[in-house]
């Protein structure tokens, strides 16, 4: 059983006469329970594939069945069934917090004193339980984000899409979101889509990354498989410029010569390269260097990212792809 | 603790039925909101039409002599079109709340829940129209003692012909802020060009049988001139072909604004 089935989803654009194609022909399965964020620079095509699966955008081609719903046959329906919180803030400016979460939970079925008592719940769990009659525009931004939320799970969706949950919050407030998020899933199962263009938010709060690029998925798998696959730890090493020739025997062993840089300066010379597991050969290395004479100065083993990820895919830095 | 009475990782079913009539409500409920929590803006909005009938009006009737009226007092003859007036301008208006929205978040969550397109159309038109039943009536009242004689029946009945053409005009309204998205001065430029020439081709200020031919043949043309006749018919008591036209014309302007609003809505959304 999947919560989200999609087969060659297809997005295209019309800009001043010229067809722009956004998504092109995207295969998604998602499980129920699945954490899963769609990574890729901006521009990649991550938020269209996300309006595209919440019906806010209606597909130029392909297949989509969200929570066994199809999104062209029934958008309404898919929308009843799902939860969203789009890049913007969701509160109208001159309306009361409590007024919007009410309202949000009228909207999808629920009475007013059901609705109310949600609203107050989530309040309470989201630090917003002295603002219920505070209108939005009164709001600080990681207050409004918080209602964001709040507004998004008014409903307790089984399904939650959300769109660059934390852009534009602060350091705290962007661990705060994460933290609610990840609370919410593990109390109840709940399945969540997120698009992000911040590798660390995908990789601490998603099991599940695709990495999306000029509209195709790239990549498709756990955060810490596609490391250790397609990147591998970074090691450093210093050792005496007049050892320098074993160790790179050794290292050779170790890594493809390519894989190895050499920087030599003060009669010291310092390798670099990348290792699939490198902290488990780690020790090793350090022992035969010692056997065979050449010890190393100093040792510096850095665990990869999903950038260096995004790097080896596509030879772009994650950072600079929004301007390539 | 954030709670959920839902199957882990399961969608949940919607909850109640859903009609276009409960949705209509929350979307109007929702924007009544504002009114309600600052009862001020309605009491302001009062002003206007007053200022219309106080300053305008007297000057209206020295202006043209009385044969232009169709025997009625001035009175008697510019309040139905003031009255529309305030429709004109508060339904027309129902794009220019939405641009706000459009510029925030707060649109889009609302096309991402459940609610139909055309209830989100229709719910704000109401929302405009529904302070004219209480403006209109309060007016009518403020306006016996200066010789307005008033049929409470017929003004409703009025009313709730202007209430069905402002929802067309108001999903036009709707239609045109999305359609002028991110360029705030296009919808004001559309919106106070058209809305001048028809206000003054209907007859609302001054009578039409006075102004040369083409005014006249131009008018025909015009839907509102067909609801202000409605009104001015209804408003001295009596129902005749006047008001059948009035609603057809109202009926026919709800029609092509829903029809042009939703398709509007759903070019670019399902």
């Amino acid at each position: 059983m999947t919560v989200i089935h999609t087969k060659k989803l297809t997005k295209t654009f019309t800009v001043k006469k010229e067809t722009v194609e956004a998504v092109k022909g995207v295969d998604i399965d998602v499980a129920p329970g699945e954490l899963v964020a769609f990574l890729g620079p901006n521009g990649a095509g991550k938020s269209t594939t996300l309006r595209m699966l919440t019906t806010l955008l209606r597909p130029t081609s392909g297949s989509a069945t969200v929570a066994g719903v199809d999104v062209e046959k029934d958008p309404a329906g898919v929308r009843a069934r799902i939860g969203y919180i789009g890049q913007g803030n969701g509160g109208g400016h001159s309306y009361r917090v409590i007024d919007e979460l009410i309202m949000q939970g009228r909207f999808y079925g629920m009475n007013t004193s059901e609705a109310k008592a949600r609203a107050e719940t989530l309040m309470a769990s989201l630090d917003l339980g002295d603002l219920a009659k505070r209108t939005v525009i009164k709001l600080s931004g990681g207050q409004r984000r918080r209602m964001d939320v709040a507004l998004g799970l008014m409903h307790s969706p089984g399904l939650l899409f959300l769109d660059e949950p934390s852009t534009g919050m602060d350091p705290q407030n962007r661990a705060n979101l994460c933290e609610h998020i990840m609370r919410m899933r593990e109390e109840h199962g709940t399945t969540i889509v997120l698009t992000t263009h911040y590798m660390d938010e995908a990789d601490s709060m998603s099991e599940r990354v695709i990495v999306i690029d000029h509209g195709t998925i790239i990549a498709d798998d756990t955060a810490s498989r596609l490391k250790a696959n397609l990147a591998g730890d970074l090691l450093a090493v210093e050792v005496a410029a007049g050892s320098a020739s074993e160790v790179r025997g050794l290292l050779g062993r170790a890594a493809a010569e390519g894989d190895i840089q050499e920087n030599a300066y003060d009669g010291v010379v310092r390798f670099r390269l990348r290792l699939a597991q490198g902290a488990q050969l780690a020790p090793g290395l350090l022992k035969e260097m010692h056997d065979a004479g050449a010890p190393a100065q100093s040792l510096e083993l850095k665990p990869p990212t999903l950038d260096d990820v995004f790097l080896e895919l596509t030879g772009r830095s994650l950072r600079e792809g929004a301007e390539v | 603790m954030i709670e959920q009475a839902v199957t882990p990782g399961v969608a949940i079913q919607q909850r109640g039925p859903r009609s276009l009539v409960t949705d209509t409500w929350f979307v109007f409920w929702r924007e009544m909101l504002l009114p309600l929590r600052d009862p001020f803006s309605l009491i302001f909005s009062l002003i206007q039409p007053l200022v219309f009938l106080g300053l305008f009006g007297p000057l209206l009737g020295s202006a043209v002599g009385a044969p232009a009226f169709g025997g009625q007092s001035t009175l008697q003859w510019f309040l139905p079109g003031v009255v529309v007036m305030i429709a004109l301008f508060g339904t027309s208006m129902t794009g220019s709340n939405l641009q706000y929205e459009l510029m925030t978040g707060s649109y889009e969550r609302i096309l991402a829940t459940p609610l139909s397109r055309s209830s989100l159309m229709i719910g704000r038109a109401l929302k405009e129209w529904a302070p004219l039943v209480v403006q209109g009536l309060l007016i009518s009242v403020v306006c016996i003692p200066f010789g307005f004689v008033f049929h409470p029946l017929h003004v409703l009945l009025g009313l709730v012909i202007l209430g069905i053409f402002g929802i067309g005009l108001g999903a036009l309204s709707y239609a045109l802020a999305l359609v002028s998205q991110n360029k705030e001065w296009i919808f004001w430029g559309v919106q106070q060009t058209l809305l001048f020439p028809l206000m003054i081709l209907s007859g609302i200020m001054l009578p039409i049988e006075a102004g040369p031919g083409w005014m006249k043949v131009a008018s025909l043309f015009n839907p509102l001139t067909y609801l202000v006749n409605a009104e001015r018919e209804l408003f001295a008591g009596r129902i005749g072909m006047d008001t059948a036209w009035g609603l057809v014309a109202a009926v026919v302007t709800a029609a092509v604004g829903l029809v042009v609003g939703i398709r509007t809505i759903s070019r670019n959304t399902n």
